[in-house]
């Protein structure tokens, strides 16, 4: 008895801190994707306070003002840079600026929905199907592999040329349609191999119901899972929302860098030259999907045997 | 004569088959049946390799899986077809120690919570310092103490410190049997000693029967005291353990004990051993007697019927074998 | 013992043929002050703390201690087998004159396989599942000695086979039409292809059923006698190690603390430690009350001070907690680490 305690005192002495959720989650690809993420969110908080949005408007800026540092080229009618609007503006009067703080988080906002939606979905699907097994699970395992064969954006062009009017919620709700069967089916994955653990078995014989044992024990581990899919889907959506909005099939009445795409494309800005219209859309773009793409890395490696137990001796 | 505690009755459980599929069944148990008397405890081995069908009755008698044929009884209540409530009180009253004493720890929780669940899930305790006594308690018996272990996380325990936990959870109920499954085979030599001390002392202190299910019959026989020895589904032999391996009479269970090594290098295995021609292709025999085609003793009549059990020692020490068929042997009908 | 009245095959052996030289010639394997440490963010841990043994022609010595002692460690060094965060610190493995630890990765090849053959734990699963067997050992053969004509080749296997016990037939056989005994004699037969001098064997038979554990067994013992080859046998099943082994070394907490032939083990364990594993074995012989003992009680990162095994042993004195005792030849061939004798 003696010799048990020793080797308790031991580790507990020398101050070895064996919480084990220190040091997984500081991976360094997460925490950089989750700060580029923050960014974006900030710009929403703090945007407005420094920079009239309200330029984000039609018509309330002097039109095709390129960015103050860039050289006039002659013969394309463009104004002078001005200070006032450092980022240039473009044929409709936006300030370019006042567009990206407006618009950035929006399209990040579209993702989020409906990946949102998506992983609830998944979730609740994925969970029964697992753990009933079965006809329930023939039936769910059918439905999320025909929508995955279902050309996503073919469909959504469809439907969006029938909306009278599109706003980002409802754009989200359009595309949490075929955001569903992907979580369902690594989830679903998941739940299968989880259900014939030992500790699930030991739950079951502790009493615990169906809903405890799927909650309770088997979601918790698959927190760093479920988080990677969360991101990979976030990404994705903003990818099929940007691609409706590049056609025009976006909404009208708030900016967004879909849009603003659509309009420059249309406006021929390509050929005028005028890179800085559709070129800070694309900047910020990618910084977005270079964020979640780092965060979802980053959750695979955390996910991964390093804290499936394999600390065991 | 009391009710007795476990009942199994001509349990029978086939994988596979099915109308359409009869040529992939496996019988996993044939017509197995035993008897656990309420009282005193008692400690009852099921020795078997792998494909005797152990893992499958541990499974039946725990409710994980339902049987083709026949009843396990416990107390007299069939334990098939319970509602949630029945399946409950049950749990109370069988629990069960597993083999892997890794896997059975969600690595998402500290340790404590596997009594945190049995706390709850049972009632066992209204406030939270009653559930902390218990706790303490069960511990205790185990010989480990709460303050060092609780707040845990698994994977800073050793297996040894694990499987004792997993004791102390399944003694936390008080209940009347204890399924162990291989508890011993996965934690070191030095420590099973002290689980197998542990499950001792909980029969006879506690009055905790054992159903103790194992492939070491080096440990069986130092803590055993009824014996059934399965061959891939049916019992080749049973009785009392000291009797069984010490006198073993069935030709596996004779082949099996010869076999097992001896610490003792001047006691070595017998320099011939026999290679029979089929011995590892998992043969599985349609009918009669499934150790056919390794027994040196085979004789046509094997092939026909699965041999009942023959009394070798009154109902103490009993064989299926033909070999003793000038015996009485269960359900025969002229005997005295 | 079963006697048969079929035509079955039999195998004769005699088991209790031991040949144990002492003198030096006769020395296969000189292993020197052995060091193996594993990173880790709180610091090294000392897998392998300086084991120093000699393995003889043609005998079979047995590695025995429980888990986490640092066995499998030493066996992997032994080939230089160890993978990162681990690394050989120190020593030196001598095969028939050469030193493992000093040759660059082009000769290490030309001696591992030919020279020292490993059988790994679990070898039995890691046959691969889409070949068959008489591929996989050609595969053995042929990535050390070069293409072979194929009618030789075939010749050679097929006497590999006949050596561990397995019928003509499974050299067409794929490994998941094998069960757990056979495949595992696969392997074996995979080691001794090339003619070895010294075969490692990482807890052969762990994983197999009583009956067949023995057959493997036999096997082994076959082997070594039909072919004179030395082996390391790495288990925690005493009673098979007495069953098979000429000599047995204990390791504990990465330190070897006695190294004695079987008989003299057993029946005078000098060691502590080795009484109190003797003592735990449970046998089907004798019913006999249990002795209970504890598990590994330091932190493989900082041992204490002196002798390896202080925290748990019953007859520790002053000098144990500062001194470490050394291996020391107490007897002839019987080696211990302990001050209860390092008055003599």
């Amino acid at each position: 008895m003696a010799t048990i305690t020793a080797e308790q005192s031991d580790l507990e002495k020398k101050g070895i801190d064996l919480n084990r959720w220190d040091s997984p989650w500081l991976n360094p690809k997460f925490v950089i994707g989750a700060f580029m993420i923050l960014l974006v969110v900030l710009i929403e908080i703090i945007g407005p306070v420094f920079w009239d949005v309200s330029m984000a408007n039609t018509a309330s800026a002097p039109l095709n003002l390129p960015p103050v540092w860039a050289e006039v080229t002659p013969g394309f009618g463009f104004g002078q840079p001005d200070l006032a609007h450092p980022l240039g503006t473009e044929s409709n009067g936006r300030d370019m600026l006042a567009l990206l703080i407006a618009a950035t988080p929006r399209s990040l906002r579209v993702g989020l929905i409906a990946a949102g939606i998506g992983m609830t979905v998944g979730i609740i699907l994925g969970f029964t199907a697992g753990f009933l097994g079965g006809w329930v699970d023939n039936l769910i395992r059918i439905l999320s592999d025909a929508f995955i064969t279902i050309p996503a954006l073919a469909v959504l062009i469809v439907i969006s040329a029938f909306v009278r009017q599109i706003t980002i919620e409802n754009m989200a709700l359009l595309l949490a349609l075929f955001a569903w069967p992907g979580p369902t089916r690594l989830i679903r994955a998941q739940v299968l191999s989880m259900r014939e653990h030992g500790y699930v078995r030991m739950a079951r014989l502790s009493g615990a119901s169906s809903l405890d044992i799927m909650f309770k024990e088997m979601m918790p581990n698959l927190l760093p899972y479920l988080a990677a899919s969360f991101t990979g889907n976030v990404s994705i959506n903003i990818l099929a929302a940007t691609s409706l909005e590049a056609l025009g099939l976006g909404p009208t009445r708030v900016p967004t860098l879909g849009m603003t795409i659509f309009y420059a494309i249309r406006a021929a800005a390509i050929l005028r030259g005028m890179w800085w219209w559709w070129g800070f859309p694309i900047l910020m773009l990618t910084v977005i999907f270079v964020g979640l793409f780092l965060m979802t890395v980053g959750l695979d490696e955390i996910a991964n045997p390093r804290l499936r137990g394999a600390q065991a001796q | 004569m009391s009710q007795p505690l476990l009942e199994i009755r001509d349990a029978t459980k086939v994988y596979g088959g099915g109308f359409f599929q009869s040529s992939h069944q496996v019988v996993a148990l044939q017509n197995f049946n035993l008897t656990i008397p309420a009282k005193p405890a008692k400690l009852t081995t099921i020795a078997g390799e792998s494909g005797s069908g152990k893992t499958t009755l541990a499974n039946a008698v725990l409710g994980f899986i339902g049987l083709t044929s026949g009843q396990i009884l416990f107390q007299g209540h069939d334990i098939a077809g319970l509602d949630r409530q029945q399946v409950l009180a049950y749990r109370r009253q069988v629990q069960a120690v597993f083999q892997d004493p890794y896997a059975v720890y969600n690595p998402f929780y500290r340790v404590k919570h596997i009594f945190d669940l049995v706390i709850r899930n049972f009632k066992l305790a209204q406030k939270k310092q009653e559930a902390r006594d218990m706790i303490e308690e069960a511990l205790q018996v185990v010989g480990m103490r709460g303050e060092e272990v609780l707040e845990k996380y698994p994977h800073q325990l050793s297996g040894g410190q694990r499987q004792r936990m997993m004791v102390a959870r399944a003694y936390l109920l008080k209940p009347s049997l204890i399924v162990a499954d291989e508890p011993c085979s996965m934690v070191d030599a030095s420590l099973r000693a002290m689980l197998l001390d542990i499950m001792m002392r909980l029969r006879d202190e506690y009055n905790i029967s054992f159903l103790y299910i194992t492939h070491d019959l080096s440990t069986a026989y130092q803590v055993g005291d009824e014996i059934y020895l399965l061959y891939q589904g049916a019992v080749a032999e049973t009785g009392d353990t000291v009797k069984v391996i010490e006198n073993p009479k069935h030709p596996y269970v004779q082949a099996l004990i010869d076999s097992v090594p001896v610490p003792d290098p001047t006691q070595k295995w017998g320099t011939d051993i026999v290679l029979p021609d089929e011995e590892e292709l998992r043969i599985q025999v349609d009918s009669g007697c499934r150790f056919y085609p390794r027994c040196p003793y085979r004789m046509d009549r094997c092939l026909v019927k699965q041999p009942p059990l023959y009394h070798i020692d009154g109902a103490d020490h009993r064989a299926a074998c033909y070999l003793y068929d000038d015996r009485p042997y269960d359900g025969d009908l002229s005997a005295p | 013992m079963i006697e048969t009245q079929d035509a079955a095959r039999r195998v004769q052996l005699d088991a209790t043929t031991t040949q144990r030289p002492n003198n030096q010639d006769n020395v296969v394997l000189q292993v020197r002050d052995l060091r193996v440490h594993y990173s880790t963010p709180s610091g090294d841990v000392i897998a392998v703390n300086g084991i120093t043994f000699d393995v003889y022609q043609g005998e079979l010595i047995g590695l025995v201690g429980e888990s986490g002692c640092g066995k499998t460690t030493a066996a992997m060094a032994l080939l230089r087998l160890v993978q990162p965060p681990g690394r050989i610190l120190d020593g030196q493995v001598v095969i028939n004159g050469t030193d493992l630890l000093s040759l660059n990765e082009q000769e290490l090849r030309q001696v591992r396989w030919r020279e020292l053959a490993l059988i790994p734990q679990g070898a039995m699963n890691s046959l691969n599942p889409v070949m068959r067997i008489k591929n996989q050992i050609a595969d053995g053969i042929e990535t050390h000695e070069g293409k072979q004509p194929p009618a030789a080749l075939k010749e050679r296997i097929l006497k590999l086979l006949t050596m561990v016990g397995l019928p003509g037939r499974v050299y067409n056989m794929y490994p998941h039409e094998l069960s757990g005994g056979m495949k595992q004699r696969v392997c074996i037969a995979m080691a001794i292809a090339l003619n070895p001098s010294l075969i490692i064997a990482d807890e052969p038979t762990s994983a197999l059923d009583v009956i067949v554990q023995r057959i493997v067994a036999q096997t082994l013992l076959d082997v070594k006698k039909r072919l004179g080859v030395s082996m390391i046998l790495i288990g925690h099943d005493m009673g098979l190690l007495a069953q098979l082994v000429d000599r047995i070394a204990v390791m504990y907490a990465g330190n070897i603390v006695e190294i004695a032939p079987v008989k003299e083990i057993f029946a005078e364990p000098l060691h502590p430690y080795t009484q109190l594993l003797i003592a735990s074995i449970p046998s089907v012989k004798e019913r006999k009350p249990l002795v209970i003992t504890g598990g590994l009680t330091h932190d493989l990162r900082n041992p204490p001070p002196g002798c390896i095994f202080q925290l748990r042993c019953p007859y520790v004195m002053d000098i144990c907690r500062q001194v470490t005792p050394p291996l020391r030849e107490l007897r002839p061939n019987h080696y211990v680490a302990c001050h209860l004798y390092e008055q003599e």
